[in-house]
């Protein structure tokens, strides 16, 4: 495509064409208007002079015969002017006036009429315009008297030719400003164009230029960013991901394959070949549960787990989670507490929050054991269910040693363990599932420091009170 | 027993069919759904292992097919897709039992054991009895040795399941799905300690225990001097 053929094609240009035709069609109405109105009041105002004078004239005739009309024609006829005068014989000769010759058969049709003429004292061929009217007077006689037309197509002209011009000129300045009005859009196209194919190149890093007038485009550009910020910042979690899912997935692979080599190198006896099946049954097991859970934590940040979403209450998860951990929690001398009496109404995967606040739970009876205990404080677990305004929020407080401020928003990616916790069981998954799916619900993982301890609240939105939410 | 595995995976279903032969079951093999489908209308089996994703003939509209001609055969549907939905969507077809894979046996035995039973099932009796322990389906009273057992609500809800299946390995999963309604694993073996609680209240004292731990499968309640 050419340039310019791409320049009259953009919206801009099309839409200067379409403003220009409704301005010339409007312009044109107007002056159209305009003269006609006026050419109606030019020919108003000769009617009304014409029959002034026909009136004078006759009563000059009445009173004094056709003597008295010609000697007043004559006068009025020697004025300078635009008035014409004529008066004939029964038989067309001309008596007196200042109009040399007529279109013939004019004086035989009495009234108003436009007709050719040319004035007494004019050369030949200089014929002009002019309106008439015609009145037979009593005894035969011929009186015309009329205006010549001159002045008024001259207006006429002069108003048509005002127009002529005004147009051309509106349509060559509509015509260049759509040129560069199309041309500054279709620049600030381009150059988001260019930006858009470096970006599909696979360099996310590009972003489309922004004028700062606020105006349509800059939006859009505004928004196309923000998305890009959002693509380039799941691209990048995307790659760490994958990182860290091949780095953890390895490891347990290595230990597992490791275990089997040994047990064929040192041929043991029939037990020692089943202890080492079991192991790796169990290590494989492990690493079932990690796809399992990396699996539902993809599918909660992809936001495909959002058609199994029903109403339920918050509370009762609390409660029902609570009452399958209360057991192990006293198991590990902890004490196990819901408080969760006010209902709380979510709007969600009750699955996935389920799981959510159960791994919430099992982290705190990890973690905060009787060996986690600090300054005396009662190894106390309390999970809790609130409603707060139009946020409810499902919290795990523990009096373990808790996450140093600086390590919380790590904890929350993909396989992050801290130093302390390496020794206990654990994929490392458990609180990016809790936050995968808080997001997934509209809400967010928050990590608190419990003075002392850690307290891990889920907080979603509460359940509009039509089920709307 | 007699099952039929319908499985487009060769080998896995060998696996299968010679693990229920060694267990003492009879086991047939379907490679595709209509196949499997044709199996199933003519043989009398008493559970279906079904996988999902089939040639010919898709696992659930095998099971659709056979609902739509009124076979009963309980089913099992084996899939590699385990997320809460596809169960959910599984069940709906008409499904009785839902096994991601990949699965141990020992789960698929309990489970198929499970519904295979469910047939001729205790389902509707009142009172559940496994030697002296007695468990009161309305009056939701439980006795051992005609002495009362204080039970919390959820600790009735779990002996009611293991002594419905009493003689049956029944696994944690199969207890965490039925007795919780959660379908989720938790990362720690919580059911382990509810059983624990369970068992120090129903066998301690008793010098015949009731509830045993099946290991590498699960847990079963039964009578010990048969």
């Amino acid at each position: 495509m050419s340039a310019l053929g791409k320049l009259l094609r953009t919206t801009a240009f099309q839409l200067t064409l379409v403003y220009l035709l409704v301005f010339v069609v409007f312009a044109v109405s107007l002056l159209g208007y305009f003269a006609l109105n006026t050419r109606r009041l030019i020919t108003e105002q000769i009617t009304t002079t014409v029959n002034t004078e026909i009136s004078g004239l006759s009563e000059q005739y009445a009173q004094g015969g056709i003597r008295r009309l010609v000697i007043a024609v004559d006068l009025r006829s020697r004025r300078p002017g635009s008035s014409l005068y004529l008066v004939t014989t029964p038989t067309g000769e001309g008596l007196a006036g200042n109009v040399g010759s007529l279109e013939p058969g004019v004086l035989d049709h009495p009234g108003w009429l436009e007709t050719n003429y040319r004035r007494l004292d004019a050369p030949e061929g200089s014929d002009h315009r002019a309106l008439v009217e015609v009145v037979q007077l009593p005894g035969g006689f011929h009186l015309l008297v009329g205006r010549d037309l001159e002045e008024r197509e001259r207006l006429f002209g002069i108003i048509a030719n005002a127009g002529q011009w005004s147009l051309a000129l509106v349509v060559i300045l509509g015509l260049i400003g759509g040129f560069f009005v199309s041309r500054r859009v279709l620049k600030r196209i381009d150059a988001m164009t260019g930006t858009a194919q470096t970006i599909m190149a696979g360099d996310l890093t590009g972003r489309l230029p922004v004028a700062g007038t606020g105006d349509e485009l800059d939006r859009l550009a505004e928004h196309v960013n923000a998305m890009l910020d959002r693509i380039e910042a799941l691209m990048k979690g995307l790659k760490e991901v994958s990182d860290n899912i091949a780095h953890d997935l390895k490891t347990p692979l290595t230990r597992l394959r490791n275990r089997c080599e040994q047990a064929l190198r040192h041929p043991t006896s029939d037990g020692g070949y089943r202890a080492a099946l079991e192991s790796t049954i169990a290590e494989s097991d492990d690493l079932i549960r990690t796809f399992d859970a990396l699996l539902m934590i993809a599918r909660a940040e992809s936001g495909q787990a959002r058609d199994n979403m029903t109403e339920f209450d918050a509370a009762q998860i609390a409660r029902d989670v609570g009452e399958l951990y209360e057991p192990l929690a006293d198991e590990k001398g902890l004490a196990l507490k819901v408080e969760a009496s006010a209902e709380a109404p979510v709007r969600g995967n009750r699955e996935l929050v389920s799981q959510a606040l159960a791994n919430l739970i099992d982290n705190a009876i990890k973690y905060a054991g009787p060996k986690g205990k600090l300054n005396g404080a009662p190894a106390e677990i309390v999970v809790a269910a609130g409603l707060d305004g139009d946020r409810i929020s499902l919290s795990v407080a523990d009096r373990g040693p808790g996450i140093p401020e600086a390590d919380r928003g790590r904890v929350v990616e993909r396989f992050v363990r801290l130093e302390q916790s390496r020794s206990e069981p654990g994929s490392g998954l458990g609180l990016s599932l809790a936050s995968a799916v808080a997001r997934l619900h509209g809400g967010e993982l928050r990590l608190e420091d419990n003075h002392p301890g850690l307290r891990s609240t889920i907080e979603l939105p509460r359940a509009g009170p039509a089920g709307s939410g | 027993m007699r099952l039929l595995v319908i499985e487009d995976d060769r080998d896995a279903a060998d696996y299968l069919v010679k693990a229920f032969r060694e267990v003492g079951h009879m086991a047939d093999q379907a490679g595709d759904g209509e196949e499997g489908l044709q199996l199933a209308l003519d043989g009398d089996y008493d559970v279906l292992i079904v996988d999902r994703m089939l040639p010919k003939l898709d696992g659930l509209a095998v099971i659709s097919a056979l609902r739509a001609q009124s076979v009963e055969t309980p089913v099992l549907i084996l899939s590699a897709l385990g997320q809460v939905d596809d169960r959910v969507k599984g069940l709906r077809s008409g499904g009785d039992d839902y096994l991601a894979k990949p699965y141990a046996f020992s789960e698929l035995l309990a489970r198929v054991e499970a519904l295979a039973r469910r047939r001729g099932s205790r389902g509707e009796e009142t009172v559940y009895r496994v030697a002296d322990l007695e468990l009161n389906r309305l009056s939701h009273e439980v006795s051992r040795a005609g002495q009362e057992v204080q039970l919390q609500p959820r600790e009735f809800r779990l002996l009611e399941y293991l002594m419905r299946h009493a003689g049956q390995v029944v696994t944690r999963t199969m207890l965490l799905e039925n007795v919780w309604d959660y379908h989720f694993d938790p990362q720690t073996n919580v059911i382990d300690v509810h059983i624990s609680r369970l068992r120090s209240k129903i066998d301690k004292g008793f010098a015949q225990p009731l509830l045993h731990t099946v290991r590498g499968a699960g847990y079963m309640i039964r009578d010990g001097a048969r």
